[in-house]
Parts: C-alpha cells; structure tokens; sequence
C-alpha cells in the first residue's frame, strides 16, 4: 500500500493554464498515466487545456463543477500567491479529500484564514510551499522529478523539496524504493505536519522504514519525536533515518523557506537531533548519507 | 522586511495606538528644534538602526564608560549634546555583531514616568497556525533569557481569526500583565488596535518591550519593533516605502533584485544551490568538513540563465569567497540552464577561486557537458559527499 495517493487517485489541477501548471501536468500525465482529469478557470470553463504533445483535459469554471463531473478527489493548486488561498479554500468548499498547494510565497495571514477553514472541514491539505507527492509507478502530484523513484519500502516526509529528491534518490540507489515520497513544505503555517504523516507510514504495512527531513524553525520535529516516542511505547516502531537542515544557520535570519528561522531561542538544528535521536531516529551528519544510515537503521 | 523603531510607531499611532510624540532626525543642528515640539521637561534620545539591546549598547568611538544607544535628557541642551555622541558614530549590540551599525538617525521622544515596565508581542504560533499574543510582566528585558529562567511568567493567547480578540481574550492579556483600572481600560482599546495593526499590515512581529504603565495609571507603548512579511508586501506599497537599504547587507540588496533568496555569512566557501533546505544541507556540510560557508543562497526553482548568472556573480564578487561550490539536484530546475548561466558568469566576470560543481536530476548530462566543453577549471563532484571535500581540499590548498 501506499498513502494518500495511489494510481486510482483522480486529480483536478487549479491554475491549469498557467506555464507552471501547464508544465507540471504534461509530466504527472507522462509518469505512469497519473489521472489528472481536468484544470479549474473560473472563466474558460468548457474549454479544453492542450499540453505540448497533444494531451487535452476539460477546464471546468468551479472545483466544485470538476469534481462533480469527473469524480475527481484531490487537486493540487499551481494558482500564484495573492490567489491561492482563495483556490485553497474554494477547494475545501467543495470537499475536496487531498489538496496540495505547491505555491511559494503565500502572505502568513492568507495561510491562518485557510488553516482556521481547514480544521472545520473533512479536507486534508499538503503545502502550500512544498513539491508535493509521489507513490511510485502509480500517482505524481506536484514538481518532482519522476525519474528519481522506485517503488519499494521507505517513506518519506520532508519539509524541503530537493532534500526530498536527495532522500528518494539515494533510497533508490540503495535499491530500496519508496512506498509514498511527500514534501510537507516550508512554510511556517501549513496543512499537515509531520505528525500526520508519520501516522500514515506507521500504519502502512508496506512501509518498511522512514526517512524524515526537517529543517530550522519551529517545533514540528520536536513534536514529531515526542509522537514516535509515544508510539514505540504502545508497541508501534519502524526502523528511521533522518537529517535537520540548517546547523550552521544564524538565529533570526530566515533562510530561503518562510518557515527556517531561528526565532525567540527556538527551532534551532542541535535541539530537533537530539529529540529526534531521543525518539530512536538515526541523524545523520551529512545530507549526502541518507540512504546509507537509513540502511544501517535497517539491519539494528 | 525590517523598519525602525520611529516608523513603527507612525504605523501603530494611525490605529490609536498610545505613543509618546516624537521627532525623527538626521542632523545634530536638527536635535534643538526637534527637542523644542515636545513637552519635557524629560526627554529621550534613541539610536534608530534595525537591531535590538542598542540601550545597554557602546559606541566605538566614544569611551567605554560613555552611555549607550538610548539616552535621558533632562534638557534641550542635553538632547543636543546626546546627538552630537551618537549621530554618526558606530553603535555595537548583542544583535549587531562586532561590527557594529553606524547610527545614521536619532528618534527624540517625549519622557514618561514609568511605574511598571511590560512585555507584550504579537506573532504568529506556528504550532496553532494562529495569530497570539505573548506577554510578559517582565519588561523591559531580555525575553530570551526571561523565557529561559521563568517560563511561567510568559502567557500566550492565541486568537480565533474568525472571532479576532474577544473580551476573554483581553480579560486573559490584562490578568497576565496584572492590569487594573485605568490601565485595564486602555488595555481593552489597545490590544485590539494592536491586532487588528498587525493582521491588516502583515506584520511578521510586534514587539513591544517595554509597554509601560505610566504613574498615573495610563498604557503606553514605550518602544515598538515591527518587521513584515515579505511575502505580503505586495499588497502594502505604504509599508514597502518605509524599506532602509542602508540597514541592509549590499549583496543581499542585489540578490532580492534577483528575487534570489541570499543570505550573507561570515565563511569563505561561496555556495550556490537550488532549494531551501538543499542550500542549508550545503552550508551544513562544508561545516563538517571544517570549513565555514560564506553564504545562503538559494537561486529557487524556475531561475533561468540570467539569474544563475545574477547569483554567481554576487558569491563571486565577495571578496571573503575563496572557493565556490555550486549544488544542484535538478527537478523544476534543470542542470543545462546552471550549466549555461555558470559558464556565462565566469566568461564575463571571471574565475579567480576554485571552483567545484555538483550536478544531479534533470537534464543532468547536457549540463556536465556544457561544463567540460567550457574549457573552464571547474572540478566535477559525484555526489554532495565529494563537492564538500573537494572544496574544502581545493581551498585548504
């Protein structure tokens, strides 16, 4: 099994018809026929959308409209910064299960407005800011490099997109594979932690072992450790690997990710490893061994 | 985006916020004249640079017994005197680093008598997603090392955005700071004002260290640090206006014409890298292999040749830099287009450091091979691993 994503999962795409959006459906599409059923314009509904090799989907003018016509249960939002919480929020309005919002950028504010809909709503959202998820050979949603991934054992959750393509290629390489690849993002307010993920995976039978990629800012890891602590006590545990982004970053600068800064004495890199070293999760020093820990993990 | 402490008052005086009246000014013959608008007898003279601790901060010039960056007047002639110390002369904090910030503008502010100092700030709590106040009785200090020494004596409420500040809300803020009566009654106005400042503005922090009760019994915000999220300012073209590029690193100013996410550092290996987290692992790394990184620098995703060629000029042009180790996983981005933007960097600017290159992910092979058909020194790395390395070893000579 996988999570969230499989390869019957049906995806509209908000902001279809930008380049962006345009460029990231033609390769879902291209990545072992990923359903992606149709884009959402609030003006050109009815319309057809034409990639560059001659792949059409409908536009539909609402969400709401698009699932309803396609039977689509996830969409993921390429929309541009000032509007994409309002995608977001027109995507929980029409009780979308899975949204995942790739863009950068999003005003703090605009996120806090979207976070209080989402808690009163069924919807779960990935992002925004992040590259989103895969399940190998089956379901792309988002901008990562398909060819990276193989399908096996690891899951993994990150809050950086191309540490998340490190993560999976190196599994790959180790001839592991991943069950499910999701990017949670790195923004500072946000649809899903790690918490949640980690859930998933644990609850995975085909999830063998987890890889984990946090980052300076907040406290999400520490949390995160604390759960898994928890979890091994009531009997649940797999093998883990894992690397905290931003050791040498100074306190309160905010470095690239909204969400990376050390602020107030807090969130910094040395009090996430030891947690997470605390809740059993192998650290590794280097970014570049992530695979190689993860399979020292493995064998105890 | 940072602004100074006068210009944040401006922003919290248009929504009724209680400030102290106050001049800003650039020139010692200005501080007479600026001293002259305001009440006294009691005045106050503040250092305006975007760093904290300037009160508890020397000036290098001046001796080490002299007083530091925020200063009480008794009279107009001590204000003078107080700005003709400070105007121009290098102010050194706990924030500022060694170098120090020169003090190009001085803040001449009412006095106020104190009888409590407070803390109060408004941020967002990640871990609630909400906007929440935190406030403290303990003012007017370091809340780092309050927040160390006593947590108990710091409160948070989070506030409902659909609901805003409700009266429980301010009942929760007035118990905490232990307000009654009058200051109780302007804690009801202003906690309000405060919030709905920094939910219309964008604000990323407001601080207000301290927020006084005065003697006779009234709230006043006694200083006020304000820094906003850039990633709203497109909707502010007032706040963009209070921007003060003298504040701000010269190469970081170039970079954000690039839309480039740089941070400048104190090492001397350059680094250019696509990805936040990616650029973090990369500065991490060369730390491993013992050496200190010069920079962050995250050229995003969608960078096309000139803006790879925009950041390469900017590491390069830092005359720290004594290595440049470039980091690419390739997904959005694609390794031809670094590749490209790279070789047209160095033809125009040239190559004086080592240089070491990392390509990996899409379009990998088309950009090693725009690399070694360049004709330029650059040195191939396998994997991240052997960049470091090879760096560290090239620059370690």
């Amino acid at each position: 099994m996988s999570i969230l994503i499989n390869k019957d999962t049906k995806v509209l795409v908000q902001g279809l018809t930008g380049k962006t959006g345009t460029f990231h459906t033609e390769q879902a599409l291209a990545y072992h026929g990923t359903q992606m059923v149709g884009g959402i314009h609030p003006k050109k509904g009815g319309e057809n959308w034409s990639g560059a090799k001659g792949e059409t989907l409908p536009i539909f003018s609402s969400v709401a409209e698009g699932k309803e016509r396609t039977g689509a249960t996830a969409s993921v939002v390429y929309v541009p910064p000032a509007g994409a919480a309002a995608a977001i929020i027109e995507a929980i309005e029409a009780e979308m299960e899975l949204i995942v919002c790739i863009t950068e950028g999003i005003p703090v504010m605009d996120m806090v407005k979207v976070k209080a809909r989402l808690d009163r709503s069924k919807s779960r959202l990935i992002g925004p800011n992040c590259p989103g998820l895969v399940t190998p050979d089956e379901c792309k949603i988002g901008i990562m490099p398909g060819s990276i991934f193989r399908k096996g054992s690891v899951g993994v959750v990150s809050r950086s997109g191309t540490l998340t393509y490190e993560a999976v290629f190196q599994t790959t390489n180790e001839g592991l594979g991943q069950t499910t690849a999701v990017g949670i993002g790195g923004d500072p307010v946000k649809g899903t932690e790690f918490i949640d993920i980690l859930e998933m995976f644990l609850a995975d039978d085909e999830t063998k072992s987890i890889i984990m990629i946090g980052e300076i800012g907040g406290s999400a890891e520490e949390d995160a450790a604390q759960f898994l602590k928890d979890e091994a006590k009531r009997g649940r545990k797999k093998p883990m690997a894992g690397f905290i982004a931003g050791r040498t970053a100074p306190a309160g600068r905010t470095m690239g990710h909204a969400g990376a800064v050390i602020s107030g004495g807090k969130g910094g890199a040395e009090d996430k490893i030891s947690a997470m070293e605390e809740a059993g999760i192998r650290v590794s020093p280097s970014p570049a061994r992530l695979g190689q820990t993860l399979v020292e993990a493995l064998k105890g | 985006m940072n602004i100074h402490e006068y210009q944040a008052k401006q922003v919290l005086k248009s929504y009724g916020a209680p400030v102290a009246e106050g001049v800003a000014i650039l020139k010692v013959e200005e501080a007479e004249a600026a001293a002259k608008q305001l009440p006294g007898p009691l005045y106050v003279v503040k250092s305006q640079i975007h760093a904290g601790g300037r009160g508890k901060g020397k000036f290098k010039e001046l001796s080490p017994e002299a007083k530091g960056g925020v200063r009480l007047a008794k009279s107009i002639e001590e204000v003078v005197s107080h700005s003709k110390d400070m105007l121009g002369n290098t102010l050194v904090t706990a924030q500022t680093g060694d170098a120090g910030k020169q003090v190009n503008r001085l803040y001449i502010e009412d006095g106020a008598d104190i009888d409590r100092e407070l803390y109060l700030s408004i941020l967002v709590d990640r871990a609630v997603g909400r906007v929440a106040f935190v406030v403290s009785t303990e003012g007017g200090m370091d809340i780092e090392a309050v927040a160390h020494d006593t947590p108990e004596k710091i409160v948070t409420v989070a506030i409902d955005p659909e609901a805003g500040v409700t009266t429980a809300d301010v009942s929760k803020i007035n118990a905490a700071l232990k307000l009654d009566g009058e200051a109780a009654k302007d804690g009801e106005k202003l906690f309000p004002i405060l919030y709905k400042a920094f939910t219309e503005k964008d604000m990323a922090l407001l601080e207000v260290n301290p927020l006084i009760v005065m003697e006779n019994g009234r709230l006043r915000v006694l200083d006020a640090k304000v820094s906003f999220d850039g990633n709203a300012l497109f909707r502010h073209d007032d706040i963009k206006e209070l921007r003060d590029e003298t504040e701000e690193d010269a190469k970081e100013i170039e970079a954000s014409k690039w839309d480039l996410a740089y941070v400048a550092l104190d090492g001397n290996i350059g680094c250019m890298v696509n990805g936040a987290g990616l650029a973090m692992a990369t500065m991490d790394i060369i730390k491993l292999y013992g050496k200190e990184p010069a920079n962050f620098c995250d050229v995003g995703g969608g960078a096309g040749k000139d803006k790879v060629a925009a950041a390469f000029k900017i590491i390069t042009a830092d005359p720290k830099v004594e290595g440049i180790l470039v980091n690419i996983f390739g997904g959005i981005m694609k390794c031809d287009v670094i590749a490209e933007g790279v070789v047209a960097a160095v033809q125009e600017v040239g190559l004086k450091v080592p240089l070491v290159v990392r390509l990996e992910g899409t379009n990998v092979e088309l950009g090693k091979k725009i690399l070694n058909e360049s004709g330029l020194a650059i040195t191939a790395a396998d994997d991240l691993d052997d960049a470091a390395k090879k760096i560290v070893a090239a620059v370690n000579g």
